[in-house]
């Protein structure tokens, strides 16, 4: 289970996460949405560590993570999975040292395991076979799925999605919404997945919760979020510029 | 009442000036800090320190080849002209040897090599800051700087004395072409003049300040790299930031270290 409560935290002159109180059930699949520059990124990578808040506390399985040192922390993150926005792939390493990177760097198991496990998530993510692919080859969609692989790699309780649709064409975004509809139902993992684009949100959602002002301002089910009457969620679902969110 | 409000605005803009320099000043330290605890876990990945190794080493021979070659060749000629009827030709051989083993071959290979490499470990590294490359790496709880520091600093402490002796026999080679080419100095008086005058202290002296300007390279294109902030234009700002920073630093270094190891170490 992840919990947050009380998330704070500033850039600059800007008050991105304002006291955010958020609580993700194990097993459980929640679409962050809400517009850009609301603080979405921002709160996933408060949940690996890779930003500190100022205050609060973000608690995975009851240890808080704003606390722990660097150490205690890695611990938590080889928990988990994470796909960022770009991918990030290594352009140093093919696909499947890429994949295979966490694996080898923190020796989990023998060099022949780890093929078998890099070629294994490959063919989850529909890549068989491309191992040896830089990742400058690559199109927008299957740096996504290179991506999706490395961050199963090492058999993640959670799983962060980064936009994971952004900036595809929609048959490859519904492709991506399946191989996370795929990966819920075959490693059982608590995941949150940031994104704007609504389509994907309602596909691959148990439960969707909508960030504005650094506060989560509503949550439920997808059905919920269709009929909602909040006024924010719903300018925010029909696109418009008009209505209670400033532009 | 004006011109106290500029003094007023001036001496707080000098104060924030200050403060920053201190404040990178701390950065850097901290991050040599980490790099100094991560040096032996990233002994175990020995391969990414060989490749860095072959990027600086194999990669800077031709610039080096032919930078030293040159400056090799044109202090021949300026040590022939500024010898013209004062100090007999014979010494040539060891003027240009001392000059280069001392002064010339450390210095000009660590401008040549920390324009070529500082710019390329700051472009690489910054493109994976913007990238989200780096935080990629933590999210999978792989430090990097023992990823990704440790092996370039370490390969540009190692690799600069070892292209700095390339540098420097090339250099004597292009001085030795010269004199006997064009100043009419027989190859046998330059040989001469270079084993006569050749002390251990000024090669070693030499490889000494190779070393300190390789940690000063790689120090910089490490810390401009991970410094990196919003996109192409923050990668090549990174990028002149870390050229700059290490020539300038290599220069005023060069001259504290002249003065620790020739006044005070070597003096006798």
């Amino acid at each position: 289970m992840i919990q947050i409560r009380g998330l704070s935290k500033r850039l600059g002159k800007k008050q991105v996460l304002d006291g955010l109180d958020l609580e993700i059930p194990t097993g459980e699949t929640w679409v962050i949405i809400g517009r850009s520059g609301t603080g979405k990124s921002v709160l996933l990578k408060h949940i690996v560590g890779l930003m500190k808040p100022d205050q609060g506390s973000i608690q995975i399985d009851g240890e808080d993570v704003a606390t722990m040192d660097e150490a205690e922390i890695n611990e938590v993150r080889k928990r988990f999975g994470m796909l960022f926005q770009g991918a990030a792939l290594f352009d140093s390493l093919n696909v499947g040292d890429n994949v295979g990177l966490a694996l080898r760097e923190h020796r989990v198991m023998p060099e022949d395991k780890i093929r078998e496990r890099v070629a294994e998530r490959l063919d989850w993510v529909g890549l068989s076979g491309s191992e040896k692919q830089r990742p400058s080859d690559l199109s927008g969609g299957m740096r996504k799925r290179v991506g999706l692989a490395r961050a199963i790699a090492m058999d993640p309780q959670f799983i962060l999605y980064d936009e994971p649709t952004t900036g595809l064409d929609p048959i490859t975004a519904d492709v991506i919404d399946q191989l996370i509809r795929a990966m819920q139902k075959r490693m059982r993992v608590t995941s949150v997945v940031v994104t704007h684009d609504l389509a994907s949100a309602y596909k691959i959602g148990d439960r969707i919760a909508m960030l504005h002002d650094g506060k989560v301002v509503f949550q439920g089910t997808p059905d919920e979020t269709k009929t909602t009457k909040n006024p924010l969620v719903r300018q925010f679902i029909e696109g418009s510029s008009e209505g209670p969110i400033e532009v | 009442m004006e011109m106290d409000d500029v003094a007023v605005r001036g001496a707080r803009y000098a104060q924030r000036r200050v403060a920053d320099w201190f404040a990178e000043v701390g950065r850097i330290t901290l991050m040599l800090g980490d790099a100094a605890r991560a040096f032996v876990p990233a002994l175990r990945s020995y391969w990414l320190i060989v490749d860095q190794m072959g990027a600086i080493g194999v990669g800077s021979m031709w610039l080096v080849t032919v930078v030293s070659l040159f400056t090799g060749g044109v202090a021949a000629v300026q040590a022939a002209y500024q010898f013209s009827s004062v100090v007999p030709l014979k010494f040539i051989g060891s003027v240009i040897m001392r000059s280069v083993i001392i002064e010339l071959g450390p210095v000009l290979t660590a401008l040549v090599v920390g324009g070529r490499v500082g710019a390329s470990i700051a472009a690489e590294l910054g493109t994976m800051k913007v990238t989200e490359q780096i935080d990629a790496l933590r999210a999978m709880a792989i430090n990097p700087t023992r990823y990704l520091v440790v092996p370039r600093l370490f390969a540009c402490i190692v690799m600069l004395p070892v292209v700095t002796i390339y540098a420097n026999a090339i250099a004597v080679f292009g001085g030795f072409l010269v004199a006997i080419t064009t100043i009419g100095v027989s190859p046998h008086i330059y040989i001469t003049g270079i084993k006569q005058y050749f002390f251990i202290k000024d090669l070693v002296s030499g490889l000494l300040k190779a070393m300190v300007f390789g940690g000063i390279i790689g120090t910089m294109g490490s810390y401009h790299g991970f410094a990196t902030e919003g996109g192409a234009e923050g990668v090549g700002k990174a990028t002149t930031y870390a050229v700059v920073a290490s020539c300038v630093l290599v220069l005023i270094t060069d001259y504290l270290l002249a003065h620790v190891l020739f006044r005070i170490i070597f003096a006798s």
